[in-house]
């Protein structure tokens, strides 16, 4: 395969850049971390670098182009043993597949659409022309499996309630309706028998969305989780691999006692072989589950009860975001507050308050915690060179313990303040509102958690 | 029905071949060449041959369970990869990850081997879901032991079966021992009954009978193939060794063990059927029995010469790539 190079994003905010002058011709020979171009934005001119090592096959943006979109291929990279005549038969798929991603939608077929392969490419940056639509959470979801399912004829949906009813939490409404019961299919109350069949059904070829009707429930299944999904790659030499998502809401919801709200995040960000993603705003949870079911490897993938009902704005365009990249909600300077899923917009209050009291807090999505975005996380540090990390699991050897040991060992000298934990409280969820509120995560903690690692009163 | 000739004989080939790897697995692993737990499949080669006889390479898959060797040489994974597997050898068939108890070879519709007792009915029952969506006319059949009959994965796999009507066939194996505990003390009921509960037909063979194991199993799949669901079958299988090699089977009398090698032999009982009806004679079957011993002194000889994983493998295989 030859490798594209992309117009690089040099700021949260860039949208064009100049190819102000290549380094190389072609033909050269790169390694990566050769400088191959002088890339020139209207705030700095900066070396782009090889990140992989091959022979240039392509300049495809001369020498001196301004305004060359984000993302855009300026250059192509042959591997070895490649040719030019492969880039022009690979140049013309792309055209074509352009072509036809450009055309109009067609209606739905009474044929499954083909089984494609998967590319996801870097954070989509959205220009100022882009329009939005206000979506729930729930719908975002939604949308993100009828678009794959869509585009894949292989994707099937499979869990308790997800067809006739429509799914528990009301994710898959409208789904049996478009793909019907071969590909919405009602499982009995059977979390380890079907989390295995899924499994089962990625080993031998298909492409399963498993909802579990809360990931409380998976622990029946985890052992397929792990056991099967997880390590069975690695047991069988390579062989088997299962591209299957599993789904559905993680954490504590609202009264509902221990036995219904507990985070698994730290549980299943353990196990190599799995992605682990909780986003928190609709746009990152449509991008990022259409990333996964695109991903082919077992995604454990922790969507949020009290964040379904939550709209914000979703991009109209067709988007998938990467898996393994934080995302910086708010710009800070004196602290971050690391966090994900619900507890983002626990930060994003906090951070509020913080400012008015004079304290500049950055705010960090994780959205991906395994695998975890170890740049963004030791970058903020350095910029503010305080941290505050937050979760909703319990905090012995969960996901914040993971944050403040990598912190430690990648970060240490930046720091000014010991890193500060704040997580569900060591106990299991008690079912009186009061208790209930005193063991979960709220503003006032990560706000007095943000002035004891800034020593304010 | 009256199997061919070539049926016969490669029926004999993979029950002599599997019976001849365990036993040399069984030496091997007292020398102390030989790493890990083996569970050695000896006693129940009919069963395994008798379902796999049926089941196409490409399209038809089998999930397996910790005593797997068998299973795996009857579906047509290459022995001399098998063994190279259990001695840890970059040649294995998951070169040196997997070992005894995850032996996978997908390519020949092998799901795995599976550690985890009950680990593999919904695994299977998977295979069998996508052989149904996609329409391969594939049947998938999973082989469970009498310990694993109790687990809820098998209970669940069984109603899931029969609720999306799959093309299955499980296939019980009940050796009369959970690991060291006897199914008279820890298996209530009858297992092929199970299946009656469920709503689906079962039978119960006598597993040191291949031809008794090779009809039921041909009128199980049969039925799968042709859309007619999923079934059980129940087969009475005879363990010649422990739990694991070396396991000194206190649990066992001597009156049982020689009375299970003397008299419920399947491959003795298979040599007796076929020469006494003239079907094939002695002196073949002997050189087949020659040809197989020389197969596993050339798999081990090449197993202990072969190379070990290279370090930079550790990390590889973990995570899939985008395409």
């Amino acid at each position: 395969m030859s490798i594209s190079i992309l117009m690089p994003a040099l700021s949260p905010t860039m949208e064009v850049g100049t190819v102000a002058k290549w380094l190389v011709k072609e033909g050269d020979t790169v390694r990566a971390g050769d400088l191959i171009a002088e890339i020139e934005t209207d705030k700095a001119t900066m070396e782009l670098e090889a990140v992989d090592e091959g022979t240039v096959g392509r300049l495809v943006v001369e020498g001196g182009t301004e305004n060359v979109p984000v993302n855009q291929v300026i250059a192509i990279l042959l591997e070895d043993g490649e040719d030019a005549a492969a880039l022009m038969a690979e140049a013309s798929v792309e055209a074509s597949t352009t072509a036809e991603t450009a055309a109009p939608a067609a209606p739905v077929e009474a044929t499954a659409p083909q089984p494609v392969a998967a590319s996801i490419p870097d954070d989509p940056e959205f220009g100022p022309d882009a329009t939005y639509t206000e979506l729930t959470v729930r719908e975002a979801l939604r949308d993100a499996m009828a678009e794959e399912m869509r585009r894949d004829g292989d994707v099937f949906l499979m869990g308790e309630e997800v067809a006739q009813y429509q799914g528990a939490y009301k994710v898959s409404q409208g789904l049996l309706d478009e793909f019907g019961p071969k590909r919405v299919i009602d499982t009995p109350i059977t979390e380890h028998g079907f989390a295995g069949l899924s499994t089962g059904a990625a080993f031998a070829g298909l492409k399963p969305i498993v909802e579990f009707m809360t990931f409380n429930f998976a622990m029946q299944a985890i052992d397929h989780i792990i056991n099967s999904a997880a390590k069975t790659r690695y047991m069988s030499g390579g062989q088997v691999t299962a591209p299957i998502v599993f789904r559905g809401p993680n954490g504590p919801a609202a009264r509902v006692g221990a036995q219904h709200s507990q985070c698994y995040a730290g549980w299943y960000a353990q196990v190599p072989g799995l992605k682990v993603i909780a986003p928190y705003s609709a746009a990152d949870a449509k991008g990022l589950l259409k990333a996964a079911i695109r991903d082919p490897n077992p995604v454990v993938f922790l969507e949020h009860e009290l964040l379904y009902g939550h709209k914000f704005d979703v991009p109209e365009e067709d988007y998938v975001l990467p898996i393994g990249k934080a995302k910086t909600l708010r710009e800070g300077t004196d602290v971050s507050l690391i966090s994900f899923a619900y507890t983002v917009g626990t930060a994003l209050e906090a951070a509020d308050q913080l400012a008015q009291e004079g304290i500049s807090a950055e705010v960090i999505d994780l959205r991906t915690i395994r695998p975890l975005d170890t740049q963004a996380i030791i970058d903020t540090v350095k910029k503010t060179n305080r941290a505050v990390v937050v979760e909703q699991g319990w905090a012995t050897c969960g996901v914040t313990a993971e944050l403040s040991a990598l912190i430690m060992e990648e970060a240490f000298d930046w720091l000014d303040a010991p890193v500060k934990r704040i997580a569900g409280a060591d106990i299991p969820m008690p079912y009186a509102a009061n208790l209930e509120q005193l063991a979960t995560v709220q503003v006032a903690d990560i706000v007095r958690a943000a002035k004891d690692v800034c020593y304010r009163e | 029905m009256q199997l061919s000739r070539e049926e016969l004989l490669s029926a004999y080939t993979r029950m002599r071949t599997i019976r001849e790897f365990e036993e040399r697995l069984n030496v091997e692993f007292q020398k102390g060449t030989v790493p890990g737990f083996i569970h050695l499949y000896s006693g129940q080669e009919g069963i395994a041959v008798g379902i796999c006889e049926h089941l196409d390479e490409d399209r038809d898959y089998i999930g397996s369970t910790h005593r797997g060797h068998g299973h795996c040489i009857a579906k047509g994974v290459d022995v001399k990869g098998m063994m190279a597997e259990i001695y840890a050898k970059s040649t294995g068939v998951c070169g040196g990850k997997g070992g005894s108890m995850h032996i996978a070879d997908l390519d020949k519709g092998m799901l795995g081997a599976n550690a985890i007792v009950g680990g593999a009915p919904p695994l299977a029952l998977g295979a069998a879901l996508t052989a149904k969506t996609l329409k391969t006319g594939g049947v998938s059949v999973p082989f469970i032991g009498d310990g694993a009959a109790n687990q809820g994965t098998v209970a669940e796999a069984m109603n899931m079966a029969c609720v999306l009507n799959l093309p299955m066939v499980f296939m019980f194996e009940n050796n009369g021992y959970a690991e060291f505990t006897a199914a008279s003390y820890a298996t209530a009921g009858s297992i092929e009954a199970r299946a009656k509960a469920y709503g689906m037909p079962g039978t119960t063979v006598a597993g040191d009978d291949f031809f008794a194991v090779h009809e039921a199993a041909r009128e199980a799949i049969d039925r799968a193939r042709n859309g007619g669901g999923p079934s059980v079958i129940e087969a009475t299988a005879y363990r010649f060794h422990g739990h694991f090699s070396g396991d000194p089977q206190v649990y066992r009398s001597a009156e049982e063990l020689k009375s299970v090698r003397e008299d419920h032999d399947v491959l003795n009982n298979f040599r007796d059927r076929v020469t006494e009806a003239a079907l094939l004679d002695q002196q073949e079957l002997d050189a087949i029995d020659a040809e197989v011993l020389t197969l596993m002194d050339e798999a081990v000889a090449e197993a202990m010469a072969a190379p070990d994983p290279m370090p930079e493998d550790l990390f590889t295989d973990v995570y899939n790539t985008y395409q």
